[in-house]
């Protein structure tokens, strides 16, 4: 039934795309497991948490609260049920999202992550749009003088402007915006309304930057490469001006490749928001991060690069569902 | 470690290198590539400022005979720089006296990037941190091609069930996003040089990987392996006689344009706080420590202007070696 129209090859599509997430999943949960609790030993994350000379007892204590003082795989001991052991207590808690609490404070991580969403999103997501819109813009440009002097001078600069580290442009940033000139305040966060913007310019418009060269170089290549395709010669042929041909053809023909990219860029962001939120005093999701590491705080950068992996994952499956939706020829393979 | 032991270890990574591009340079497409890359300016020019970090790298590693018994044996750098005198504070480059308003002091000496706060020259700081950031993007360079190549090629070659698991194992790998899994390896491992090797090491093979793959399936295709085949060759003699050199050009292509990226990840995991130790001289832990200096009146601005600067002329250059060397070896493309 499956295969019987169009619509049903989608949905067969979506299914494989759907069911191939599991085995990607569990790895991951394989990987963060074998490195938080293989190689580094929940009795050692004890240690550096509670102090090398903690008593026996408390360490002991700590472990069993935690579920930290089963067998790792397979429970063997007798009357115990085989699957109660820490690896599979792991994989069900996060199969329903239950991240346990923080080694360092102990409050559940859940609460912790819902207060550290709303501020990272408002940072990553205007820096995305804010840098999507800049560099396709300035991609289109070079493209549309492709080959000139100018051209070669833009990728000169892209290719400056991605050698500096991320650290710089907001130290920059910082430096010249809020503490020479003081336009922007150069550190905190609030939720009311207008203020909120104030805190938030700076940090946007410098993650935006820091991409900037990266992407433009990127995306001016993609679109190079739509512009030595059959179709814009036919549309030449036919007396399409440059403009046109640019902005109509190759462009949308060139943004089914640049969804994906979008997404694949999305690590780069979360970079960003790790050395940004941190920089700026924003209580979001980096900046947990960036103080969980700086307090050994082992179950949040657990969670975090779980949860970091998962969005990846769902973003990767979104772009392959509108590539699929743009594209037929994909559904079929 | 013996210092002699150290230097054999430096000298012998080099020689290594220096062999494996002296092997494939007889090949006739790297001659063709190197008839083109000849003549392009940029790239020569990039090559001897990379040269010329090596050079400094090697400096700031060579150690020399101590100078009285007991002594730590000091680095040619460290020689070379023996006679430039510890101040008592910041100075600016090229003063006379010492950074201060209120009482500024007479120098012993010219600092041509200035001192920083414990009176340090700072040009002799960010030599030795070249040492740190070459060193992370060898070792991790060591680790991450022969891996990525090989399973790439595998992959690419046998097909099948194979490729399916290398598929399945970078797939993952890649779903994790790579600064997360980097802190997440060195909070486990622990701060150091080799930590951080391995880190960048398991999570650079994975580009690599995906390239050589894809490149290999399609030689696997061509007509000189099915002749090879039909000689009665074994798939280990395919490969490494006939599908590697054919890749090889990517590889190199991909080491320096990889290097690049590692030297700038080195920089931002120490800035982070899991790279670099505290004390290992480092160009991202430079910076962290000079951004505290830039809210200072008047403006500490050198410290962080050397780090930037020697970080930046690295990485730019690798990054134009690597699109000069793609011109060399694939002048259609571009």
């Amino acid at each position: 039934m499956l295969f019987s129209g169009p619509g049903d090859i989608m949905l067969n599509y979506l299914l494989r795309r759907i069911l191939y997430l599991f085995p990607i999943v569990f790895g991951v949960m394989l990987i963060t497991f074998s490195l938080f609790y293989v190689v580094q030993s929940p009795r050692a994350m004890a240690l550096q948490i509670l102090g090398p000379k903690a008593p026996k007892e408390a360490v002991a204590n700590w472990l069993h609260n935690r579920g930290y003082d089963k067998p790792l795989f397979f429970n063997t001991a007798p009357g115990k049920p085989p699957l109660d052991s820490q690896f599979f207590h792991y994989i069900k808690s996060l199969a329903i999202f239950d991240f346990g609490v923080s080694d360092a404070t102990g409050e559940p991580l859940t609460e912790v992550f819902k207060r550290g969403a709303i501020p990272s999103l408002l940072i990553t997501l205007p820096s995305m749009l804010l840098g999507l819109f800049l560099s396709v813009s300035f991609s289109l440009f070079l493209v549309l003088v492709r080959k000139s002097l100018i051209d070669l001078t833009g990728v000169f600069i892209c290719v400056v402007l991605m050698s500096f580290p991320i650290m710089d442009y907001v130290i920059l940033g910082q430096w010249l915006i809020a503490i020479k000139t003081s336009y922007l305040p150069a550190f905190g966060f609030n939720l009311e309304g207008i203020t909120t913007a104030k805190y938030l310019a700076l940090p946007v418009c410098i993650a935006a930057v820091a991409g900037l060269g990266a992407e433009t170089r990127l995306y001016r290549s993609i679109f190079l490469e739509e512009i030595n395709q059959d179709y814009v010669r036919t549309a030449k042929a036919k007396g399409a001006s440059p403009n046109r041909i640019l902005f109509s053809h190759v462009f949308k023909n060139g943004l089914i490749s640049l969804i994906t990219l979008v997404v694949a860029s999305l690590p780069f962001l979360i970079m960003g928001s790790l050395v940004l939120e941190s920089f700026f005093g924003i209580p979001g999701l980096g900046n947990l991060t960036i103080t969980a590491i700086r307090t050994s705080d082992f179950a949040v950068v657990r969670a975090v690069v779980y949860l970091g992996s998962l969005l990846y994952i769902l973003g990767l499956l979104l772009t392959d569902i509108c590539y699929a939706a743009v594209d037929p020829r994909i559904r079929f393979q | 470690m013996t210092p002699w032991l150290e230097n054999l270890i430096v000298i012998g990574g080099l020689a290594i290198l220096i062999a494996t591009l002296w092997i494939w340079a007889h090949s006739d497409r790297w001659q063709r590539a190197w008839q083109r890359f000849r003549r392009d300016r940029l790239g020569i020019a990039s090559l001897g400022i990379i040269a010329f970090y090596l050079l400094v790298g090697l400096m700031a590693s060579l150690r020399l005979p101590a100078p009285a018994h007991g002594q730590a044996c000091p680095t040619i750098l460290d020689r070379l720089f023996s006679g430039v005198p510890k101040e008592k504070s910041y100075s600016a480059p090229f003063a006379d006296t010492t950074y201060s308003v209120n009482r500024p002091e007479p120098l012993k000496g010219r600092h041509p990037l200035g001192t920083d706060v414990l009176g340090k020259d700072v040009l002799l700081q960010t030599a030795k941190a070249c040492r740190t950031a070459l060193i992370i993007a060898g070792l991790t360079s060591l680790i991450y091609i022969p891996l990525g190549t090989l399973l790439g090629i595998v992959a690419g070659y046998f097909r099948r069930w194979v490729d399916d698991i290398i598929q399945y194992v970078y797939i993952t790998l890649a779903s994790i996003p790579n600064i997360l899994l980097l802190v997440a390896i060195l909070m486990v491992l622990g701060k150091g040089l080799s930590q951080m090797a391995i880190a960048l090491g398991i999570t650079s093979w994975v580009g690599l990987c995906r390239l050589i793959r894809g490149e290999s399936m399609r030689q696997a295709t061509r007509p000189y392996v099915e002749a090879a085949r039909a000689l009665g060759h074994g798939p280990w003699v395919i490969i490494t006689r006939h599908i590697l050199p054919n890749v090889m050009h990517l590889v190199i292509i991909n080491l320096v344009l990889g290097f690049s990226g590692l030297v700038l990840s080195e920089s931002i995991l120490s800035y982070i706080g899991v790279g670099a130790p505290v004390g290992t001289p480092s160009w991202g832990l430079m910076i962290d420590s000079a951004r505290m200096e830039l809210s200072r009146e008047p403006v500490v601005w050198w410290y962080l202007v050397s780090a930037t600067g020697a970080l930046f002329f690295l990485v730019l250059s690798l990054n134009l070696l690597g699109d000069a060397l793609r011109r060399a070896f694939d002048p259609k493309s571009s």
